[in-house]
């Protein structure tokens, strides 16, 4: 089967994100399919690589950057809910005239076309989030 | 075509999840699928007639509900018990409209009241659910 995932809420703050990428990770072990991974509202923090949590705890940003290299998982951040949360590719550091980037290798930017898309081409879109 | 609903819990302004549900809702509907929104809970204060946020510094999201009719979201289904259980009612929600092209552009309205068992329903009968 093929799923896409909607993350909601940002890492650590609420459960949300660990439960997202423990399903995605049950997903691929029972050999199904991701077609994407969307991040909405809080859930574009999921997606800075300026993170550092204590060394004593998982590292959830890392966590989805080995993920979509490893399983070559499309990590998807709206750029709206981006923007008015500091979360910035290159492109968009530039375009808004910012001194600096941190989107998490792995993850692209791009806009809410992206999440209907993932609903009309997944057999289930699941939510993760408030 | 899928069947595309959008529930709205939360009260307009005590956060950004309306508003930004509301984005989805607009961007969704260049996709020419089956579009409805749902209000349950406090998603009921989003539909509130006379909505002034001036005092919050906030943008205030309430006009964009009344250009859902041109962008072909027709369908805004309002649970009764939600209304009852905050002493709201019909009269208290904006006057939401949408024009029928195959009647003539006549306006019929786009807010229509379901008891929370029609909504189970219709919720049964979607492919895909988007919470905000």
């Amino acid at each position: 089967m093929k799923f896409s995932v909607m993350v909601n809420e940002g890492p650590y703050t609420h459960q949300a994100a660990d439960t997202a990428y423990h399903f995605t990770r049950a997903v691929l072990d029972a050999g199904h399919e991701i077609f994407r991974i969307f991040f909405y509202h809080d859930g574009v923090h999921n997606g800075t690589r300026m993170s550092t949590p204590p060394q004593d705890d998982r590292h959830i940003v890392d966590r989805w950057s080995e993920l979509a290299h490893d399983h070559d998982i499309d990590l998807v951040v709206c750029v709206a809910a981006a923007q008015r949360r500091g979360i910035l590719d290159k492109d968009e550091a530039k375009r808004n005239g910012k001194d600096g980037d941190n989107i998490a290798p792995g993850f692209r930017i791009s806009g809410l076309g992206q999440l209907i898309e993932a609903g009309i081409e997944a057999d289930r879109l699941l939510v993760f989030g408030d | 075509m899928k069947k595309f609903m959008y529930v709205n819990r939360h009260a307009p302004h005590g956060t950004i999840y309306p508003l930004e549900g509301l984005e989805v809702v607009l961007i969704g509907a260049a996709f020419d699928q089956d579009v409805s929104m749902a209000f349950i809970g406090d998603g009921v204060f989003q539909l509130n007639k006379g909505q002034d946020t001036g005092a919050l510094g906030m943008k205030n999201s309430a006009p964009t509900y009344g250009a859902l009719g041109d962008y072909e979201v027709t369908k805004l289904y309002v649970e009764q018990e939600s209304l009852d259980e905050r002493g709201l009612e019909l009269n208290d929600l904006m006057n939401l409209t949408w024009e029928d092209e195959e009647a003539d552009w006549v306006e019929k309205p786009s807010i229509r009241v379901v008891s929370r068992a029609q909504l189970s329903d219709l919720l049964e009968q979607q492919d895909v659910i988007l919470n905000f």
